[in-house]
Protein backbone atom coordinates (compact mmCIF):
# COMPACT_ATOMS: atom_id res chain seq x y z
CA UNK A 1 0.00 0.00 0.00
CA UNK A 2 2.77 2.08 0.97
CA UNK A 3 4.56 1.47 -1.65
CA UNK A 4 1.56 2.21 -4.25
CA UNK A 5 1.23 5.38 -2.47
CA UNK A 6 4.94 6.34 -2.99
CA UNK A 7 4.31 5.31 -6.64
CA UNK A 8 1.47 7.45 -7.35
CA UNK A 9 3.17 10.70 -5.57
CA UNK A 10 6.05 9.78 -8.69
CA UNK A 11 4.01 9.80 -11.26
CA UNK A 12 2.46 12.98 -10.09
CA UNK A 13 5.78 14.56 -9.41
CA UNK A 14 6.48 13.40 -13.19
CA UNK A 15 3.32 14.67 -14.62
CA UNK A 16 4.02 17.85 -13.05
CA UNK A 17 7.54 18.08 -13.92
CA UNK A 18 6.46 17.35 -17.94
CA UNK A 19 3.62 20.21 -17.29
CA UNK A 20 6.40 22.45 -15.78
CA UNK A 21 8.72 21.94 -18.44
CA UNK A 22 6.19 22.30 -21.58
CA UNK A 23 5.11 25.42 -20.38
CA UNK A 24 8.97 26.91 -19.51
CA UNK A 25 9.62 25.29 -23.25
CA UNK A 26 6.47 27.15 -25.25
CA UNK A 27 7.08 30.50 -23.07
CA UNK A 28 10.08 30.78 -25.04
CA UNK A 29 9.39 29.54 -28.60
CA UNK A 30 7.36 30.62 -30.91
CA UNK A 31 5.27 29.74 -34.17
CA UNK A 32 4.71 31.07 -37.10
CA UNK A 33 1.84 33.77 -37.46
CA UNK A 34 2.17 33.64 -34.26
CA UNK A 35 3.14 37.76 -34.90
CA UNK A 36 6.41 37.16 -32.65
CA UNK A 37 4.37 35.99 -29.43
CA UNK A 38 6.00 32.78 -27.38
CA UNK A 39 3.60 29.45 -27.66
CA UNK A 40 2.53 30.34 -24.23
CA UNK A 41 1.21 33.45 -24.89
CA UNK A 42 -0.52 32.14 -28.06
CA UNK A 43 -1.91 29.09 -26.10
CA UNK A 44 -2.65 31.42 -22.51
CA UNK A 45 -4.80 33.81 -24.94
CA UNK A 46 -6.21 31.41 -26.51
CA UNK A 47 -7.65 29.24 -23.51
CA UNK A 48 -8.42 32.47 -21.82
CA UNK A 49 -10.10 34.04 -25.13
CA UNK A 50 -12.38 31.01 -24.97
CA UNK A 51 -12.99 31.13 -21.58
CA UNK A 52 -13.79 35.00 -21.53
CA UNK A 53 -16.22 34.17 -24.99
CA UNK A 54 -17.63 31.31 -22.82
CA UNK A 55 -18.14 33.85 -19.78
CA UNK A 56 -19.49 36.38 -22.38
CA UNK A 57 -21.71 34.05 -23.72
CA UNK A 58 -23.04 32.99 -20.40
CA UNK A 59 -23.07 36.38 -19.31
CA UNK A 60 -24.75 37.63 -22.18
CA UNK A 61 -27.39 34.71 -21.57
CA UNK A 62 -28.08 35.74 -18.27
CA UNK A 63 -28.55 39.42 -19.51
CA UNK A 64 -30.78 38.24 -22.13
CA UNK A 65 -32.86 36.42 -20.04
CA UNK A 66 -32.87 39.01 -17.38
CA UNK A 67 -33.79 41.94 -19.68
CA UNK A 68 -36.56 39.21 -21.87
CA UNK A 69 -38.31 37.68 -18.51
CA UNK A 70 -37.57 39.32 -15.14
CA UNK A 71 -37.06 42.81 -16.14
CA UNK A 72 -40.43 42.89 -17.70
CA UNK A 73 -42.42 43.46 -14.74
CA UNK A 74 -41.34 46.91 -14.89
CA UNK A 75 -42.21 46.77 -18.57
CA UNK A 76 -45.24 45.32 -18.29
CA UNK A 77 -46.73 48.22 -16.55
CA UNK A 78 -44.77 50.45 -18.79
CA UNK A 79 -46.78 48.76 -21.78
CA UNK A 80 -50.11 48.92 -19.22
CA UNK A 81 -49.19 53.06 -19.39
CA UNK A 82 -48.29 52.75 -23.11
CA UNK A 83 -51.48 51.38 -23.88
CA UNK A 84 -53.96 53.67 -22.25
CA UNK A 85 -51.95 56.24 -23.83
CA UNK A 86 -52.20 54.75 -27.59
CA UNK A 87 -55.43 54.27 -26.71
CA UNK A 88 -56.13 58.11 -25.63
CA UNK A 89 -54.43 58.84 -28.74
CA UNK A 90 -56.71 56.51 -30.77
CA UNK A 91 -59.93 58.87 -29.40
CA UNK A 92 -58.19 62.29 -29.94
CA UNK A 93 -57.29 61.17 -33.82
CA UNK A 94 -61.05 59.66 -33.65
CA UNK A 95 -62.24 63.10 -32.43
CA UNK A 96 -59.56 65.05 -34.52
CA UNK A 97 -61.05 63.24 -37.77
CA UNK A 98 -64.75 63.41 -36.87
CA UNK A 99 -63.74 67.19 -36.56
CA UNK A 100 -62.04 67.37 -39.80
CA UNK A 101 -65.14 65.04 -40.98
CA UNK A 102 -68.08 67.82 -39.84
CA UNK A 103 -66.14 70.28 -41.03
CA UNK A 104 -65.89 69.17 -44.31
CA UNK A 105 -69.75 68.56 -44.31
CA UNK A 106 -70.27 71.78 -43.33
CA UNK A 107 -68.18 73.28 -46.03
CA UNK A 108 -70.32 71.46 -48.29
CA UNK A 109 -73.54 72.50 -46.71
CA UNK A 110 -72.62 76.06 -46.50
CA UNK A 111 -71.77 76.32 -50.16
CA UNK A 112 -74.83 74.50 -51.06
CA UNK A 113 -76.99 77.27 -48.85
CA UNK A 114 -75.03 79.99 -50.77
CA UNK A 115 -75.42 77.86 -54.30
CA UNK A 116 -79.28 77.96 -53.47
CA UNK A 117 -82.04 80.28 -54.59
CA UNK A 118 -83.88 79.58 -51.77
CA UNK A 119 -83.84 80.20 -48.07
CA UNK A 120 -82.63 77.83 -45.93
CA UNK A 121 -80.92 77.66 -42.06
CA UNK A 122 -78.91 74.08 -41.30
CA UNK A 123 -79.72 72.11 -38.34
CA UNK A 124 -77.83 69.28 -36.42
CA UNK A 125 -79.40 66.03 -36.45
CA UNK A 126 -79.40 65.34 -32.39
CA UNK A 127 -81.62 61.93 -32.57
CA UNK A 128 -82.63 59.23 -34.79
CA UNK A 129 -85.37 56.88 -35.01
CA UNK A 130 -84.53 54.11 -36.37
CA UNK A 131 -88.09 52.22 -36.05
CA UNK A 132 -88.24 49.84 -38.77
CA UNK A 133 -91.25 51.29 -41.07
CA UNK A 134 -91.31 54.32 -39.48
CA UNK A 135 -88.06 55.98 -40.10
CA UNK A 136 -87.53 59.72 -38.30
CA UNK A 137 -84.72 61.92 -37.17
CA UNK A 138 -84.64 64.97 -34.48
CA UNK A 139 -82.91 68.09 -35.56
CA UNK A 140 -81.75 70.86 -33.04
CA UNK A 141 -83.77 73.43 -34.93
CA UNK A 142 -87.38 74.32 -33.85
CA UNK A 143 -90.09 76.90 -34.36
CA UNK A 144 -88.37 79.32 -32.45
CA UNK A 145 -85.76 79.42 -35.85
CA UNK A 146 -88.36 80.08 -38.17
CA UNK A 147 -89.49 76.41 -38.35
CA UNK A 148 -92.63 74.64 -39.90
CA UNK A 149 -94.24 71.23 -40.18
CA UNK A 150 -93.72 70.32 -43.75
CA UNK A 151 -90.87 72.46 -44.82
CA UNK A 152 -88.52 70.23 -46.93
CA UNK A 153 -84.98 68.93 -45.85
CA UNK A 154 -82.51 68.43 -47.85
CA UNK A 155 -78.23 67.85 -47.63
CA UNK A 156 -75.74 68.22 -50.38
CA UNK A 157 -76.22 64.83 -51.31
CA UNK A 158 -79.97 65.03 -52.14
CA UNK A 159 -83.67 65.02 -50.56
CA UNK A 160 -83.81 64.37 -46.67
CA UNK A 161 -86.86 64.66 -45.90
CA UNK A 162 -90.24 67.02 -44.50
CA UNK A 163 -90.39 68.20 -41.29
CA UNK A 164 -93.53 66.67 -39.47
CA UNK A 165 -93.27 67.63 -35.97
CA UNK A 166 -91.90 71.69 -34.72
CA UNK A 167 -90.62 72.32 -31.65
CA UNK A 168 -89.82 75.08 -30.24
CA UNK A 169 -85.88 74.29 -30.36
CA UNK A 170 -86.64 71.00 -32.10
CA UNK A 171 -87.98 69.45 -34.65
CA UNK A 172 -89.07 66.10 -35.99
CA UNK A 173 -88.09 65.37 -39.50
CA UNK A 174 -89.59 62.03 -41.35
CA UNK A 175 -87.10 60.90 -43.85
CA UNK A 176 -88.38 60.18 -47.52
CA UNK A 177 -87.44 56.53 -46.86
CA UNK A 178 -90.34 56.32 -44.06
CA UNK A 179 -92.86 54.00 -45.22
CA UNK A 180 -95.81 56.94 -45.43
CA UNK A 181 -93.47 59.47 -47.26
CA UNK A 182 -93.58 60.31 -50.33
CA UNK A 183 -92.52 63.16 -52.95
CA UNK A 184 -93.24 64.33 -56.62
CA UNK A 185 -90.25 63.31 -58.58
CA UNK A 186 -89.05 62.62 -62.27
CA UNK A 187 -86.41 61.12 -64.25
CA UNK A 188 -83.95 63.99 -65.29
CA UNK A 189 -83.46 62.21 -68.27
CA UNK A 190 -86.66 61.71 -69.76
CA UNK A 191 -88.59 64.08 -67.79
CA UNK A 192 -90.80 61.11 -67.03
CA UNK A 193 -92.74 62.24 -63.81
CA UNK A 194 -94.26 60.04 -60.59
CA UNK A 195 -94.12 59.75 -57.04
CA UNK A 196 -91.21 58.63 -55.24
CA UNK A 197 -92.21 57.10 -51.79
CA UNK A 198 -90.57 55.06 -49.26
CA UNK A 199 -90.98 51.20 -48.90
CA UNK A 200 -89.17 48.32 -46.55
CA UNK A 201 -86.91 46.67 -48.48
CA UNK A 202 -83.72 47.49 -50.23
CA UNK A 203 -83.60 49.61 -52.02
CA UNK A 204 -85.93 51.51 -49.76
CA UNK A 205 -87.17 54.17 -52.64
CA UNK A 206 -89.89 53.18 -55.01
CA UNK A 207 -91.09 55.37 -57.74
CA UNK A 208 -94.54 54.80 -58.46
CA UNK A 209 -97.00 55.91 -61.54
CA UNK A 210 -94.73 55.94 -64.49
CA UNK A 211 -96.09 54.66 -67.15
CA UNK A 212 -95.01 51.41 -68.94
CA UNK A 213 -94.47 54.23 -72.47
CA UNK A 214 -91.85 55.80 -70.25
CA UNK A 215 -88.51 56.19 -71.14
CA UNK A 216 -86.66 54.57 -67.85
CA UNK A 217 -83.29 53.35 -67.44
CA UNK A 218 -80.61 51.67 -64.71
CA UNK A 219 -78.51 54.22 -63.88
CA UNK A 220 -81.15 57.21 -64.37
CA UNK A 221 -81.16 59.84 -62.20
CA UNK A 222 -84.03 60.90 -60.39
CA UNK A 223 -85.17 64.38 -59.07
CA UNK A 224 -87.98 66.30 -57.10
CA UNK A 225 -90.65 67.39 -59.73
CA UNK A 226 -91.49 70.34 -57.21
CA UNK A 227 -95.62 69.22 -57.73
CA UNK A 228 -96.06 68.03 -53.80
CA UNK A 229 -95.79 71.70 -52.93
CA UNK A 230 -93.39 70.39 -49.94
CA UNK A 231 -89.91 69.90 -52.06
CA UNK A 232 -87.71 72.36 -54.13
CA UNK A 233 -87.60 71.29 -58.14
CA UNK A 234 -84.71 69.54 -58.72
CA UNK A 235 -83.13 68.33 -55.79
CA UNK A 236 -81.84 64.80 -56.42
CA UNK A 237 -83.51 61.59 -55.07
CA UNK A 238 -81.41 58.81 -56.23
CA UNK A 239 -80.78 56.98 -58.91
CA UNK A 240 -82.98 54.17 -61.02
CA UNK A 241 -81.53 50.82 -59.67
CA UNK A 242 -84.00 48.63 -61.19
CA UNK A 243 -87.12 49.78 -64.28
CA UNK A 244 -89.58 46.88 -65.08
CA UNK A 245 -92.55 46.93 -66.91
CA UNK A 246 -95.09 46.48 -64.28
CA UNK A 247 -98.66 44.11 -64.80
CA UNK A 248 -100.93 47.36 -65.43
CA UNK A 249 -99.92 50.36 -66.64
CA UNK A 250 -97.19 51.18 -64.41
CA UNK A 251 -93.60 50.40 -64.20
CA UNK A 252 -91.89 48.72 -61.35
CA UNK A 253 -89.01 51.27 -60.42
CA UNK A 254 -86.48 50.83 -57.69
CA UNK A 255 -84.91 53.74 -56.66
CA UNK A 256 -81.80 54.08 -54.88
CA UNK A 257 -81.10 57.27 -52.49
CA UNK A 258 -78.62 59.23 -53.04
CA UNK A 259 -78.38 60.13 -48.76
CA UNK A 260 -76.99 57.95 -46.46
CA UNK A 261 -79.91 57.90 -44.27
CA UNK A 262 -77.98 55.96 -41.50
CA UNK A 263 -75.18 58.75 -41.70
CA UNK A 264 -76.66 62.01 -41.45
CA UNK A 265 -75.35 64.84 -39.05
CA UNK A 266 -76.11 68.35 -40.58
CA UNK A 267 -79.11 69.27 -43.11
CA UNK A 268 -80.39 72.13 -44.39
CA UNK A 269 -84.31 73.22 -43.68
CA UNK A 270 -85.78 75.09 -46.67
CA UNK A 271 -87.50 78.12 -44.98
CA UNK A 272 -88.53 80.08 -48.20
CA UNK A 273 -91.88 79.40 -50.04
CA UNK A 274 -92.88 75.78 -49.38
CA UNK A 275 -93.59 75.19 -53.11
CA UNK A 276 -92.72 76.88 -56.69
CA UNK A 277 -88.74 77.18 -55.61
CA UNK A 278 -86.72 75.56 -58.55
CA UNK A 279 -82.61 74.66 -57.83
CA UNK A 280 -82.36 72.67 -60.68
CA UNK A 281 -79.22 72.95 -62.44
CA UNK A 282 -77.89 75.43 -59.63
CA UNK A 283 -76.59 72.11 -57.61
CA UNK B 1 21.33 14.77 2.52
CA UNK B 2 19.79 12.60 -0.44
CA UNK B 3 19.65 15.57 -2.14
CA UNK B 4 22.39 17.61 -1.40
CA UNK B 5 24.58 14.48 -2.44
CA UNK B 6 22.69 14.73 -5.79
CA UNK B 7 23.25 17.92 -6.44
CA UNK B 8 26.79 18.16 -5.63
CA UNK B 9 27.39 15.63 -7.97
CA UNK B 10 25.53 17.29 -10.37
CA UNK B 11 27.62 20.38 -10.18
CA UNK B 12 30.67 18.09 -10.46
CA UNK B 13 29.32 16.61 -13.80
CA UNK B 14 28.84 20.24 -14.77
CA UNK B 15 32.10 21.23 -14.20
CA UNK B 16 33.56 17.77 -15.48
CA UNK B 17 31.68 18.63 -18.44
CA UNK B 18 32.35 21.87 -19.39
CA UNK B 19 36.15 21.17 -18.94
CA UNK B 20 35.40 18.08 -21.29
CA UNK B 21 34.27 20.04 -24.02
CA UNK B 22 36.70 19.33 -25.94
CA UNK B 23 36.60 15.93 -26.05
CA UNK B 24 34.08 14.35 -28.85
CA UNK B 25 32.89 11.54 -30.63
CA UNK B 26 32.11 12.40 -34.44
CA UNK B 27 30.43 15.62 -34.40
CA UNK B 28 28.84 15.12 -30.50
CA UNK B 29 30.22 15.50 -27.11
CA UNK B 30 31.58 11.62 -26.47
CA UNK B 31 30.21 12.24 -22.82
CA UNK B 32 27.46 13.37 -21.18
CA UNK B 33 28.34 13.39 -17.24
CA UNK B 34 25.47 14.79 -15.95
CA UNK B 35 23.28 12.14 -17.52
CA UNK B 36 25.74 9.88 -16.19
CA UNK B 37 24.56 11.13 -12.64
CA UNK B 38 21.06 11.22 -13.28
CA UNK B 39 21.20 7.85 -14.64
CA UNK B 40 23.58 7.01 -11.65
CA UNK B 41 20.33 9.02 -9.26
CA UNK B 42 17.98 6.70 -11.15
CA UNK B 43 19.34 2.95 -10.30
CA UNK B 44 20.83 3.81 -6.71
CA UNK B 45 17.70 6.45 -5.58
CA UNK B 46 14.87 5.44 -7.27
CA UNK B 47 12.42 7.03 -9.90
CA UNK B 48 11.97 10.63 -7.57
CA UNK B 49 15.46 11.06 -7.24
CA UNK B 50 16.39 10.69 -10.71
CA UNK B 51 13.59 12.81 -11.74
CA UNK B 52 14.95 16.45 -9.36
CA UNK B 53 18.40 15.37 -10.45
CA UNK B 54 17.33 14.89 -14.31
CA UNK B 55 15.19 18.50 -14.03
CA UNK B 56 17.95 20.58 -12.11
CA UNK B 57 21.08 19.06 -14.34
CA UNK B 58 18.92 19.57 -17.60
CA UNK B 59 18.02 22.93 -17.03
CA UNK B 60 21.06 24.06 -15.55
CA UNK B 61 22.74 22.53 -18.69
CA UNK B 62 20.49 24.46 -21.11
CA UNK B 63 21.19 27.51 -19.61
CA UNK B 64 24.53 27.03 -19.57
CA UNK B 65 24.23 25.90 -23.19
CA UNK B 66 21.97 29.21 -24.30
CA UNK B 67 19.18 26.74 -25.88
CA UNK B 68 15.78 26.92 -24.89
CA UNK B 69 15.97 26.19 -21.50
CA UNK B 70 13.66 23.11 -20.80
CA UNK B 71 14.49 20.75 -23.83
CA UNK B 72 17.37 19.12 -22.24
CA UNK B 73 15.43 18.80 -18.86
CA UNK B 74 12.61 17.39 -19.71
CA UNK B 75 14.70 15.00 -21.63
CA UNK B 76 16.52 14.11 -18.16
CA UNK B 77 14.03 14.13 -16.43
CA UNK B 78 12.07 11.19 -17.85
CA UNK B 79 15.23 9.26 -18.52
CA UNK B 80 16.34 9.94 -14.84
CA UNK B 81 12.43 8.67 -13.90
CA UNK B 82 12.20 5.39 -16.06
CA UNK B 83 15.71 4.68 -15.36
CA UNK B 84 14.55 4.76 -11.20
CA UNK B 85 11.88 2.96 -12.31
CA UNK B 86 13.81 0.39 -13.87
CA UNK B 87 16.29 0.07 -11.07
CA UNK B 88 13.13 -0.30 -8.72
CA UNK B 89 11.40 -3.11 -10.69
CA UNK B 90 14.43 -5.04 -12.06
CA UNK B 91 17.89 -6.10 -10.04
CA UNK B 92 20.34 -4.35 -11.89
CA UNK B 93 23.37 -4.69 -9.22
CA UNK B 94 25.79 -6.09 -12.10
CA UNK B 95 28.21 -3.75 -14.09
CA UNK B 96 26.48 -5.69 -17.96
CA UNK B 97 22.87 -4.52 -16.72
CA UNK B 98 23.71 -1.42 -15.56
CA UNK B 99 25.69 -0.58 -18.47
CA UNK B 100 22.78 -1.92 -20.66
CA UNK B 101 20.66 0.73 -18.19
CA UNK B 102 23.27 3.86 -19.26
CA UNK B 103 23.21 2.76 -23.05
CA UNK B 104 19.16 2.95 -23.34
CA UNK B 105 19.28 6.03 -21.45
CA UNK B 106 21.52 7.98 -23.22
CA UNK B 107 19.52 7.25 -26.54
CA UNK B 108 16.46 7.38 -25.12
CA UNK B 109 17.83 10.87 -24.42
CA UNK B 110 19.06 11.42 -27.55
CA UNK B 111 15.49 10.36 -28.76
CA UNK B 112 13.60 12.78 -26.51
CA UNK B 113 16.13 15.95 -27.34
CA UNK B 114 16.34 15.59 -31.12
CA UNK B 115 12.34 15.00 -30.95
CA UNK B 116 11.55 18.20 -28.93
CA UNK B 117 14.03 20.15 -30.89
CA UNK B 118 12.41 18.94 -33.99
CA UNK B 119 8.67 19.27 -33.09
CA UNK B 120 10.27 23.49 -31.85
CA UNK B 121 12.38 24.07 -34.70
CA UNK B 122 12.96 23.47 -38.17
CA UNK B 123 15.21 21.27 -39.82
CA UNK B 124 13.54 18.24 -38.61
CA UNK B 125 14.34 14.76 -36.63
CA UNK B 126 17.82 14.23 -37.35
CA UNK B 127 19.40 10.96 -35.19
CA UNK B 128 23.12 9.92 -36.25
CA UNK B 129 23.26 6.15 -34.43
CA UNK B 130 26.90 6.55 -34.53
CA UNK B 131 27.74 9.31 -32.07
CA UNK B 132 24.83 8.19 -30.10
CA UNK B 133 25.89 4.46 -29.60
CA UNK B 134 29.61 6.48 -29.35
CA UNK B 135 28.20 8.48 -26.50
CA UNK B 136 26.42 5.87 -25.18
CA UNK B 137 28.87 3.15 -24.58
CA UNK B 138 31.37 6.16 -23.01
CA UNK B 139 28.43 7.26 -20.69
CA UNK B 140 27.87 3.12 -19.73
CA UNK B 141 32.16 2.41 -18.88
CA UNK B 142 31.67 6.11 -17.10
CA UNK B 143 28.69 4.57 -15.29
CA UNK B 144 30.02 1.69 -14.05
CA UNK B 145 33.40 2.89 -12.95
CA UNK B 146 31.47 5.18 -10.82
CA UNK B 147 29.44 2.22 -9.56
CA UNK B 148 32.78 0.28 -8.68
CA UNK B 149 34.26 3.51 -7.23
CA UNK B 150 30.84 4.57 -5.21
CA UNK B 151 30.46 0.50 -4.06
CA UNK B 152 33.99 0.07 -3.13
CA UNK B 153 35.52 3.07 -2.17
CA UNK B 154 34.50 2.85 1.58
CA UNK B 155 35.61 -0.71 2.16
CA UNK B 156 38.65 0.21 1.20
CA UNK B 157 39.37 3.70 3.15
CA UNK B 158 38.11 0.94 6.13
CA UNK B 159 40.84 -1.58 4.95
CA UNK B 160 43.23 1.55 5.05
CA UNK B 161 42.70 3.09 8.00
CA UNK B 162 42.72 -0.49 9.81
CA UNK B 163 46.27 -1.09 8.00
CA UNK B 164 47.61 1.94 9.48
CA UNK B 165 46.12 0.68 12.91
CA UNK B 166 48.38 -2.64 13.11
CA UNK B 167 45.69 -4.57 12.84
CA UNK B 168 45.20 -7.23 10.18
CA UNK B 169 41.55 -7.61 9.13
CA UNK B 170 40.32 -11.11 9.62
CA UNK B 171 40.64 -12.27 5.99
CA UNK B 172 38.95 -16.01 5.16
CA UNK B 173 40.94 -18.13 2.74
Amino acid sequence: MALLEIRQRTGYMLLAVILGHLVLISAQVTTPGSAGKSVLEAVTFGIFSEIQRAAANGFGGVRDAWEGYIALRGVQAENEVLRREVAGLRIRLQEEKAVAEQSLRLQRLLAMRERLPIATTAARVIAGDATSGFRTVTIDKGTADGLRVDMAVISPDGIVGRVIRAGVRAAMVQLLIDRDAGAGALIARSRAGGVVVGVEGDPPLRLDYVTNLADVRTGDVVVTSGNDRIYPKGVVVGRVEAAERGAGLYKSIKVRPAVDYGRLEEVLVVVGPPGGASIEGKE
Amino acid sequence: MKAARVMLAIAVALAMQTTLAGLTFGSRTALDLVLVVVVFTGLAYGPGAALFAGTVGGLAQDALAGRIIGVTGLAKSLVGFFSGVIGSQFIVTQPLPRFTVFMLATMAHEFCTRGLYALLAPGGFIFQWAPVLGQGIANGLVGIVAFQVVELLPGAVQRRRLGRGGIRPRVHE
